[in-house]
């Protein structure tokens, strides 16, 4: 494993660390299953590059996730819902790149725009998400938290999934993006191609550790993926993960205790 | 009838309006046949009006050589629906006083010649008459032709020079149509062959045997040379009047306010939609036309997704009261009347609510129609990708329920109500309809590594992005717009190369570039940058900063360069901040505008 001596340290900390964190979270979820704190809520297909990342391994319908300033890392949650023939609406974001949308699998035949709700943010939302499975917004401004509960328990019995750009009180998890490095642009030359970005996901519930991936966001063919490790240490998948290591174990005694 | 024409030929009145096109379009605007104008279409001149004529402006003339030759040239692109609108009051007219007028198209129609010489005593008496009720109506120009077959008579109609009527006696045609020469057949192939066998006038062809022609030419040469030789068979096919479905709604007094005109209107509605539905059919395109007291008249056409219910038809009604603003319930004059006109109908039975299936469209459409009602119709949009080269206008936003708009109406449509209601984004200049939009050079950067932003010296833009404007079929579910296939279809060099920014600002944002010694970046005449960027700020205070991580550029972007008000040229670049997020800069008369980013 340390004959790649030249790595970066960033790709070292996703690697080595994955397999017992993949098994943590498998126990975690597991666990929480018998524990049977709040029902299950039902999974919506999600983009395979950010599913692993998400907790639960899914969007789920129902809930809400937040993201900090990333239109792509919205994009790339919006993608999966789409090409499962799910309606997407977006409220209050006159900036949103439609064709970039579309590149990145967003279908706009099932895409409705309202860019400028006004001061009938709530209202509109709200009845966006009784007819479309995703509602995208952005909070304007200063919104009372009874709004933002009542609009919480909304997207909850009509079963739709709410992405935030921005804060959310009640997020089921909150996407940020840590790191970012574009390609093929250098100082002078090249234009943009593709950027690797390290995607960092904070779940509501768990131990508040965030789970962090690699992610081509998008890469040279405008596809999210995540971002292939070194030979060798690829051929680790992540859930494959069944190895008992010391640390692995020594962190599920944590958990437990 | 003579004998001569017995074989096929009907005495035939053809009524003629020159350039009718140019006056629907000079009334449309208030404007006088007597200005230079032009109707255009796929960049050529369809039509123009005597002042244009008189500049030098021909039909088939390139939209740019017109303006040359008429420098006060007024260009509309060639609206069918205005122009059959226009055209509709007068044969309305005419159906009053003959029955039976078969419309050959908008400025042209024909009848059958015998019952209105019987009424009116003689051929000529008779087109006098419809002269007289034309010019009643405001057109002074129309002319009529009388001979033996639809064709002669249109000939004789459009036949040059001053007289208003013309009668080619029963029996004269062929000779009539002799001396005419061969391009009026308007068999372009045809015509060119004929010539080069050394036939210039109809009567040449026509003292060719019939069956020779038809062995020869096929069947559409026969239709040809009977038409050359005066015993065109076609008869007048006189069109059934079409039943006007509408209803008005004239206030006494005139009321002021939105509620209470919504209040009076809607058992209007109710009856105005069940009575289509007695006859089986449903709304699904409908015409306001509202009146004030002040005389005005805002008319506007509004699509229907579905069709029309009659909640749907009072919602419509308030929102053009409302015009593009949100609720309030003062108009700038009181309204006496609201007319309301099926455009299109369509047989119930294709919009039935199927028993399985159709449910989530349903429910999609009853609720982004319920988000209208709260933002106005403008609010919710749905979005397709047309041509351009800047992010924002690729996109192309129509509101829910409307036809997907011509790429080149730019961004969204506009926002407040049309007065020149139904293809309100069809009068708009259609930019990529010029032939020759843009030139788009990119070379290499400084240091040579790589060919940027789409292509090399790709002069002209060629292909047309037609293929965005997609018809909906007639009565068909008309939904959100497809996703255009149109922008892969033509390509559009200098625009954006992979990967396509997230976030298109709505409004470009200026921000500062400047060079490691605090002097702005610029570009000089020649396209070259003056100054290596070294810092960056999203905005314009010198507070925000931050050191640049990685850029190139600039391409620079030149479109229309021939219209002073649309030109643009601007020079691009990319850049990367040292967040690690990438932006889109222009420079724009030595200023730096952020276009996009790539968040």
């Amino acid at each position: 494993m340390f004959e790649y001596g030249a790595m970066t340290d960033a790709a070292l900390d996703v690697s080595s660390p994955a397999p017992a964190g993949e098994e943590i979270r498998a126990l975690q979820s597991r666990i929480s299953q018998m524990q049977a704190t709040k029902l299950d809520t039902r999974a919506v297909r999600t983009h395979p590059a950010i599913a692993p990342l998400l907790p639960g391994g899914s969007l789920r319908a129902g809930a809400a996730y937040s993201v900090e300033s990333s239109t792509a890392l919205v994009m790339a949650l919006m993608a999966g819902p789409s090409a499962d023939g799910i309606w997407c609406g977006v409220v209050g974001l006159p900036d949103f790149g439609v064709e970039a949308a579309s590149r990145f699998g967003v279908d706009l035949e099932r895409l409705a725009l309202v860019p400028h709700p006004g001061d009938e943010w709530l209202t509109v939302t709200a009845a966006m998400a009784d007819v479309v499975g995703v509602v995208v917004t952005r909070v304007p401004g200063r919104v009372p938290d009874a709004a933002m509960a009542r609009l919480q328990a909304r997207i909850r019995q009509r079963e739709a999934t709410l992405i935030v750009l921005g804060d959310w009180p009640q997020s089921e998890a909150t996407l940020r993006i840590t790191e970012s490095t574009w390609t093929g642009i250098g100082s002078g030359h090249g234009y943009l191609a593709g950027r690797q970005a390290m995607v960092s996901v904070t779940a509501r519930t768990g131990n508040g550790r965030p789970r962090r991936g690699r992610l081509w966001l998008p890469d040279g063919d405008e596809l999210f993926r995540p971002v292939m490790e070194l030979p060798g240490l690829a051929a680790v998948p992540p859930v494959d993960g069944r190895r008992e290591t010391p640390a692995s174990l020594r962190l599920l005694h944590e958990v437990n205790g | 009838m003579s004998a001569g024409a017995a074989a096929g030929a009907v005495r035939t009145m053809v009524l003629w309006c020159p350039d009718w096109p140019v006056a629907a379009a000079a009334e449309a605007e208030g404007l006088t046949l007597d200005d230079p104008i032009a109707v255009i279409e796929n960049g050529l001149v369809y039509a123009c009006s005597e002042g244009a004529r008189s500049d030098g402006v021909r039909r088939g003339l390139r939209l740019r050589e017109a303006q040359a030759r008429s420098p006060r040239l007024r260009d509309f692109p060639y609206d069918p629906v205005r122009v059959n609108r226009a055209f509709e009051p007068l044969i309305g007219a005419l159906e009053e006083m003959s029955p039976n007028v078969q419309v050959m198209r908008a400025g042209s129609c024909a009848l059958r010649a015998r019952g209105p010489k019987r009424f009116y005593g003689s051929e000529h008496a008779a087109a006098l008459a419809f002269l007289e009720r034309f010019a009643e109506l405001g057109v002074t120009e129309a002319r009529v032709g009388v001979a033996d077959g639809l064709f002669a008579a249109e000939q004789a109609a459009r036949l040059p020079g001053v007289d208003l009527i013309r009668i080619v006696p029963e029996g004269a045609s062929p000779e009539f149509l002799a001396r005419l020469p061969l391009q009026l057949l308007a068999e372009d192939e045809l015509c060119a062959l004929l010539w080069r066998l050394g036939i210039r006038t109809l009567g040449d062809f026509a003292r060719l045997p019939a069956e020779d022609v038809r062995s020869r030419f096929g069947e559409p040469g026969a239709r040809a040379h009977e038409r050359a030789s005066g015993t065109d068979p076609r008869r007048v096919i006189p069109r059934v009047p079409p039943e006007v479905r509408e209803s008005v709604n004239a206030f006494e007094p005139p009321l002021e306010r939105i509620d209470q005109i919504t209040f009076s209107i809607r058992a209007e509605a109710d009856r105005f939609v069940g009575e289509l539905a007695a006859a089986r059919l449903v709304c699904t395109e409908l015409r306001v036309e509202i009146a004030t007291e002040r005389g005005e008249v805002r008319e506007r056409t509004w699509l229907h997704p579905r069709w029309f219910g009659a909640s749907d038809v009072v919602d419509r009604v308030r929102w053009q009261l409302q015009g593009g603003s949100t609720i309030e319930s003062t108009l700038s004059a009181p309204v006496v009347r609201v007319r309301l006109t099926a455009e299109t109908v369509d047989d119930s039975a294709r919009h039935e609510t199927g028993l399985w299936g159709t449910g989530s469209e349903e429910r999609i459409h009853h609720g982004l129609s319920r988000v209208q009602s709260i933002v106005g119709h403008e609010g919710v949009l749905t979005a397709s990708i047309g041509g351009g080269r800047s992010p924002r206008e690729r996109q192309l936003l129509v509101p829910w329920g409307d036809r997907p708009a011509t790429p080149a109406a730019p961004g969204r449509t506009a926002p407040t109500m049309p007065r020149t209601a139904p293809a309100a984004a069809l009068s708009t200049p259609a930019a990529p309809t010029l032939p020759g939009t843009a030139t788009a050079a990119s070379r290499t950067a400084p240091s040579g590594s790589r060919i940027a932003l789409a292509g090399t010296e790709a002069m002209i833009e060629p292909a047309v992005t037609r293929a965005a404007v997609r018809p909906t079929s007639a009565g068909g579910r008309r939904r959100g717009p497809k996703s255009s296939a149109g922008a892969e279809v033509a390509p559009w060099p200098g625009s954006l190369p992979p990967p396509l920014p997230t976030t298109v600002f709505e409004q470009r944002r200026q921000v500062l570039l400047m060079t490691g010694r605090n002097e702005l970046v610029d570009v000089d005449e020649s396209g070259e940058l003056v100054g290596v960027p070294a810092r960056f700020s999203p905005d314009v205070s010198s507070r925000s900063l931050r050191p640049v991580q990685a850029w190139a550029g600039p391409w620079p972007v030149s479109e229309r360069w021939w219209d002073s008000r649309k030109a643009r040229r601007v020079d691009r670049l990319q850049l990367v901040d040292a967040d690690g997020v990438a932006w889109l800069l222009a420079l724009d008369r030595h200023l730096w505008w952020a276009e996009a980013r790539y968040d």
